[in-house]
């Protein structure tokens, strides 16, 4: 893409790396090397490699390959909301005991 | 579970008019990776939080502390508190080491390209300082980006690290203002640089980009027009520049 013809939004865009802490307050692993699959084209990527908008009330993560979006996170004092109907799966590790 | 804790600030280092380096004595260190972050939390005496991820600048063969490089924005809640507050013997509240996917280990012995827009050379410098502690010798190439040399984080630090000689080059490019007489780049990163820079260490070198989220674009988009697949390229985008 060229950087001239970035809009606002295209600059906001981090990366799944972004959210890795509040992931890891969810979930109690490291989440970013987590393979995760995008329920509207199948592309296969790690939690980490997801497109990141965080400037909101809450935080989305997209596919990096066609942009749907794939995972919702909004906290309020009391809960936490977890939408990722939008990706097929999430592998976690299993702690080996 | 990573908790939140109590670190003491042991030394600040000016690196550039904009950037301070921060040595974070933590009570409950873990050895981190290089190439992860922490969370730093800040808590205003009415109770309102804000909240910010830092790259580790140190390598993870330092013991019971980290540093932090940061750049002072000028809207910033956390980095100007930082720059402008923050004081020798002070306390900080963080978590971490946060991250498991922009991460290098110096075991993992193939062709390293870093990439950095300006600040984006923090988490970079991290996997550098690795490479050298650990003694690693894998082909490794660094194309620094920076508005001004006045700008190069660690430059002195950079040409030690060249200077040693362990298969490590460096490519500086300077946007708005060069040094006189200087022959390297200076210009924006872009597909001729990027093909100069990475093709002599082949198609299966591991890639990590960050810095500005358009610089990063460009340069992901870049290296993967020049044949390098795109599961080998990792990016760790910061927004736009200047927020």
């Amino acid at each position: 893409m060229n950087e001239s013809k970035m809009d606002l939004n295209r600059e906001l865009m981090v990366d799944g790396n972004a959210v890795a802490g509040l992931l890891q307050e969810i979930f109690a692993i490291e989440m970013t090397a987590t393979p995760t699959e995008c329920a509207n084209c199948g592309n296969a990527a790690e939690v980490g490699a997801l497109q990141a908008y965080t400037q909101a009330p809450g935080a989305v993560l997209r596919c990096p390959a066609c942009e749907s979006v794939m995972i919702r996170i909004v906290q309020t004092p009391n809960h936490i909301y977890f939408d990722a109907r939008g990706a097929v799966r999430l592998t976690l590790p299993r702690e080996k005991k | 579970m990573i908790d939140w804790q109590i670190a003491t600030v042991k030394a600040i280092k000016p690196e550039t008019p904009e950037v301070k380096s921060f040595t974070l004595a933590l009570p409950d260190w873990m050895k981190h990776r290089a190439g992860q972050h922490y969370d730093v939390r800040l808590t205003a005496e009415d109770g309102y939080q804000a909240q910010r991820s830092y790259s580790i600048a140190s390598e993870p063969e330092r013991a019971r502390e980290i540093d932090l490089t940061i750049e002072r924005l000028a809207d910033g809640e956390v980095s100007t508190y930082f720059h402008d507050v923050l004081a020798v013997g002070d306390r900080v509240e963080l978590r971490g080491p946060i991250g498991g996917y922009f991460v290098w280990e110096a075991a993992l012995n193939a062709p390293l390209l870093l990439i950095a827009g300006g600040s984006g050379v923090v988490p970079l410098m991290s996997m550098l300082r690795h490479r050298r502690a650990a003694r690693a010798i894998n082909p490794t190439r660094l194309l620094f980006s920076s508005r001004t040399p006045d700008d190069a984080i660690y430059f002195d630090e950079l040409e030690k690290l060249r200077a040693a000689n362990d298969g490590l080059e460096i490519f500086y490019t300077f946007t708005r203002e060069r040094p006189p007489e200087w022959k390297g780049y200076a210009r924006r990163i872009d597909n001729a640089m990027l093909n100069e820079v990475a093709k002599p260490l082949g198609k299966s070198a591991r890639v990590f980009i960050c810095g500005p989220t358009a610089l990063v674009e460009n340069a992901a988009n870049g290296l993967v027009q020049i044949g390098i697949k795109p599961n080998q390229i990792k990016t760790e985008r910061f927004g736009p520049t200047g927020t």
